[in-house]
């Protein structure tokens, strides 16, 4: 298979010396898709701008479809359809005068143009909304019609930034569905940037964890979760803890690694979660420290993202982009 | 047809739509002209009497120079549709299509040259209605409408390029009622310039919008000096071609800041 998307060492600092983009390398291969996750502030928009012609690197290679993103723009646009996170959909033209716009741009015109328009519409749903204002639809179909414009010259690469992002649950679903056949009967690369991690588990065959600029992990999100070897264990303790004393109650069991504690709540990684948690269990209890439930679970995506930026998913979504961060006690 | 002109085609298409879906567009920006031409013009009516004024009724006088003022102040507006566009991420869809930059810019200076015919119509209208005359006829009127176009172009475009760059409707409100109101009272659109204080004739020899009303005005008076019109018309087709070049250049300082 041939790569769709290749991303060498990229740098992006904005004005006023803020560092977007760090050296961010990954590779998308062709019908495959590729998630970007992380959260807000990670980067992922700032790549997918970069990649799709709109923003300019400070230093690094984006490759596009077989053509440089910098030095063959133009070539790259003719390749790509892309949804952006706020939408680009023109709220006082119809559906079909959006798609139709959009068609002329690329230069198609006439009865193909039409008939791809109607070809979309109803594929999307929007074929009897189509001769309404943008401005009437419902945010599902606001954003399956900016899906639609995406789409109309036949790109072979599509990139989508955080498509899901204010949509309710149902229609949620609805978008996951349409974004996996997209992959699977077009044969079209998608880049997907998602803050969902559940998201990102199901639609990417793929992904790279983003944090700060930087790819902290990459890999399938099976691979991932499998290098983590080993279950989650979760205890909620009655009260939080002093700094240190779970780690040094903790340190003498064998199997227990990987230690994080955040307010009253405790993570760590067991070889074999079931078989460990008496041994942990005792042991807090002679260091004083009452527990008040305690899971075991296999390795979601929020354990890798913990494991790799020694914070929980939740914790970073919420952060400052200019990146105030929670305090964590953190012990490896 | 070549690329440029099918993208500007489509994207004139784009913005005359907009604005045959909100008509009362145009009736808002005939309101101050109006006000201006049937108060201002009844108010100062006497001021064609003073000696070396040189016309016989300031309502025939005022009448071009109110639609140049009108096609300066819509051109001024022009970067709050840009504003828009790109606080709804229209802008960014357009930039990575293959669309030429310069279309993006001429769409709404195309759209710009409609509302000013359809508001000059209007105003020249009124001002008939009140007893104006024009003995230039419909070629007189027609470069009234043409200077008033010629005159918008390059600020509409400027209007466009500040969006682009500061991105705040604040900003352009404020460059508007910086710039354009005192052009507009360094120029001969209310007053004869042989009147005016010495350094405002000064000014005004060097401001697009006395060219503008200069053009008009001695296109609709009974003997056309076409010379003066020709020359006029000449410099605001020069500062516009600059004007639009130097505008379209935002975008790429635009998507450099992004």
């Amino acid at each position: 298979m041939t790569e769709a998307i290749g991303v060498e060492g990229l740098v992006k600092i904005y004005p006023k010396g803020v560092t977007a983009l760090d050296g961010v390398s990954f590779d998308v291969r062709e019908g495959t898709i590729f998630g970007l996750l992380g959260p807000n502030g990670a980067g992922k928009s700032t790549t997918v701008k970069i990649l799709t012609t709109l923003s300019r690197p400070d230093a690094g290679l984006a490759r596009v479809a077989g053509a440089d993103v910098v030095r063959h723009a133009h070539r790259v646009r003719r390749s790509i359809g892309a949804v952006a996170q706020k939408s680009g959909v023109d709220r006082e033209a119809t559906g079909r005068e959006n798609l139709m716009l959009q068609g002329h741009l690329y230069g198609i015109d006439g009865g193909t143009l039409r008939a791809r328009v109607g070809e979309l519409l109803n594929r999307f749903g929007l074929a009897e909304a189509a001769d309404r204002v943008a401005r009437t639809y419902s945010g599902g179909m606001q954003r399956r019609l900016d899906i639609a414009m995406g789409l109309v010259h036949r790109p072979s690469v599509l990139f989508l930034d955080e498509p899901t992002t204010g949509l309710d649950p149902a229609v949620r679903a609805d978008m996951w569905q349409m974004i996996a056949g997209l992959a699977a009967d077009e044969g079209l690369a998608i880049l997907l940037t998602t803050h969902y991690l559940e998201e990102a588990d199901r639609l990417a065959a793929r992904l790279a964890i983003l944090e700060r600029g930087r790819v902290a992990a990459e890999g399938t999100p099976e691979g991932l979760k499998a290098e983590l070897r080993g279950d989650a264990v979760h205890v909620e303790l009655t009260e939080t803890p002093h700094d240190g004393r779970v780690q040094a109650a903790l340190r003498p069991v064998p199997g227990v690694r990987e230690v994080v504690v955040d307010g009253r709540a405790l993570r760590a990684r067991a070889d074999d979660g079931a078989r460990a948690v008496p041994a942990v269990l005792q042991s807090l209890e002679a260091g004083g420290l009452a527990v008040d439930s305690v899971t075991v679970a296999r390795p979601s995506l929020d354990d890798v993202y913990l494991r790799y930026t020694g914070r929980r998913f939740g914790d970073a979504a919420e952060a400052s982009p200019n990146g105030k961060d929670p305090a964590l006690a953190t012990a490896r | 047809m070549p690329t440029s002109l099918a993208h500007t085609w489509y994207m004139t298409l784009r913005q005359l739509r907009n604005l045959m879906r909100q008509p009362w567009y145009i009736a808002l920006t005939l309101f101050q002209p109006i006000i201006y031409l049937l108060l201002f013009g009844a108010l100062f009516a006497k001021v064609v009497e003073i000696p070396g004024f040189g016309s016989a009724s300031y309502i025939s006088f005022l009448a071009p120079g109110v639609v140049v003022m009108t096609a300066l102040f819509s051109a001024g507006w022009t970067g709050m549709g840009m504003v828009n566009d790109l606080d709804r991420g229209v802008m960014d869809r357009f930039l990575i299509t293959p669309v030429r930059r310069g279309a993006l810019m001429m769409g709404t200076l195309v759209q710009l040259a409609v509302v000013i015919v359809i508001q000059a119509a209007i105003i020249l209208g009124l001002a008939l209605l009140r007893g104006a005359s024009f003995p230039g006829g419909l070629a007189g009127v027609a470069v009234v409408v043409l200077a008033a176009i010629l005159l918008a172009a390059p600020f509409g475009a400027l209007s466009n390029g500040v969006a682009l760059l500061v991105r705040k409707e604040e900003t352009v409100i404020a460059a508007v009622n910086f710039v354009l109101l005192p052009l507009i009272f360094l120029s001969g659109v209310f007053m004869a310039q042989s009147l005016m204080p010495h350094w405002m004739q000064s000014v005004a020899r060097v401001n697009p919008v006395n060219w503008a009303v200069t053009a008009g005005r001695a296109a609709v008076g009974a003997s056309v000096d076409w010379g003066v019109v020709w020359s006029r018309l000449g410099l605001l087709a020069g500062f516009a071609l600059v004007c639009a070049l130097l505008a379209t250049q935002a975008f790429r300082v635009y998507q450099r800041s992004i």
